[in-house]
């Protein structure tokens, strides 16, 4: 059930695109058809289903406060989270050199595919975004950290796909000139968004969408009760099974 | 203009315009849109990349001879998250709840489209201060735009300005809301961003049409 919970809403609710941005470059600039959307689409999912949970083992056992205490006592009291950022960035373009390499090797055709797109990956921001957010929200398990990697990357798939798609039908129809091209794009990614918001208060009961009017200080103590409240409702949910 | 040569100062002002990395280029969308709901975090996150870019962009071109092409990505990498990370502990330690508001949009700046294509597109085939020069342009075009959404989208959305209630109060009914004005809550929204900035670039190719895209 969590597993499914936090499935659903990091495709639909937390929408890497929609919701966070994440991605955009690569969102806009190779989403004019729908082959090469598709490639790119499944690159990221691929390479999210690697990295967070690798950048999750990496946190809790390297970088959080305490993580050491493995290596014995004395080591309990560093906190290495400074560091976080440029280890998730080596990581990630370590893993998505490797990956190329072993797709290259094993699987020619895979390669043809998805090949071009890995170097383009690396400093796409979904992928650091994946694994700073996996890092921020605390989620709990290695297991539910691979469920929110695969879930983001389908997230993102969708929304490239959806913008290829109609950005393949709207060379047909006549857009004010000035518009042309990325401004169009823009503002149909913009209404796209409004249409997932709608996804809000699909698994939280409403609490998702007043995220973004909060005011700062609020913010803090309202992501406690978004926590305690997402918890209750796997507790209700189960109850009810 | 004693400093500046007449090319040098180019490199300061066509990212301003005509070649504005967010409008034109396409680059750096990504931190750009999520945290413009308020003005004072878009004018932070403007500072911390011109901050970035520019010395990254001059640490890049000091080493563009010594590094192996195969692996300057990495090398890239390593710098702006060196960089970035001096951004966020920066932000930590002097202005908290801000970098709270910000999240991991501070970590973002390393995966940011605009730095990494500056530093492949410039810094590793130009000196050190002509590189300085193009970063600084480059990152004030981002932040121009930034500033310009998020002035927008405070305005509209809550009615301040920084936090200062510029259009009166909304609850006591006074200044304009006295007239029957009302907040449009909708601008706080994550996907008015983008409609903010398909507005932008509209305006812009409205009035240069040699920008316009075929489509």
């Amino acid at each position: 059930m969590e597993h499914l919970e936090l499935f659903f809403k990091s495709i639909f609710i937390d929408n890497m695109v929609f919701a966070t941005f994440l991605g955009m470059c690569s969102y806009l600039a190779v989403s004019k058809k729908v082959a090469t959307a598709v490639g790119l689409g499944a690159a990221v999912i691929f390479v999210l289903a690697v990295t967070v949970p690798l950048n999750w083992l990496l946190d809790q056992y390297i970088l959080q406060d305490g993580a050491l205490a493995w290596l014995g006592e004395e080591y309990a009291q560093y906190d290495l989270s400074f560091l976080s950022f440029i280890m998730f960035i080596a990581t990630i373009a370590t893993m998505v050199q490797l990956v190329e390499i072993i797709v290259e090797k094993f699987s020619p055709s895979l390669y043809n595919s998805l090949g071009i797109f890995l170097p383009l990956i690396a400093v796409n921001c979904a992928i650091l975004g994946g694994s700073l957010f996996m890092q921020s929200r605390e989620i709990p398990t290695l297991g539910l950290s691979l469920t929110y990697g695969v879930g983001s990357g389908i997230g993102w798939f969708l929304a490239i796909l959806a913008i290829a798609a109609i950005r393949e039908k709207i060379r047909y129809s006549s857009v004010p000139p000035a518009l042309r091209g990325l401004g169009i794009t823009f503002i149909i990614t913009g209404l796209m968004a409004i249409g997932f918001m709608s996804f809000g208060g699909m698994l939280t009961g409403g609490d998702e969408e007043k995220k973004e009017e909060k005011p700062v200080t609020e913010v803090a103590i309202k992501k406690k009760i978004e926590k305690t409240s997402a918890k209750e409702m796997v507790a209700e949910n189960t109850n009810i099974n | 203009m004693g400093l500046l040569s007449k090319k040098d100062a180019v490199l300061l002002s066509d990212p301003l315009a005509d070649n504005n990395p967010i409008t034109i280029q396409v680059l750096g969308i990504c931190s750009a849109l999520a945290i413009t709901a308020e003005l004072k975090a878009s004018i932070v996150m403007a500072v911390s990349v011109i901050f970035v870019l520019g010395l990254g962009n001059v640490v890049i071109s000091l080493m563009r001879n010594i590094i192996p092409s195969k692996i300057r990505i990495i090398v890239q990498l390593i710098v702006v998250a060196t960089l970035v990370i001096i951004v966020d502990l920066v932000l930590k330690a002097f202005a908290y709840e801000l970098s709270k508001t910000l999240s991991v949009f501070v970590g973002l700046i390393i995966t940011n489209c605009i730095i990494m294509g500056r530093f492949e597109a410039f810094a590793l085939g130009n000196g050190p201060w002509r590189s300085f020069l193009d970063g600084i342009g480059n990152a004030v075009g981002y932040g121009v735009i930034l500033i310009a959404v998020g002035f927008f989208r405070e305005l509209l959305g809550s009615g301040t300005l920084l936090g200062f209630k510029v259009l009166g109060d909304s609850i006591e009914k006074t200044g304009l809301y006295a007239l029957g004005y009302e907040n449009n809550g909708f601008m706080l929204l994550s996907p008015m961003a983008l409609i903010v900035v398909g507005i932008i670039i509209w305006i812009q190719r409205s009035r240069n049409t040699s920008l316009i895209e075929e489509n």
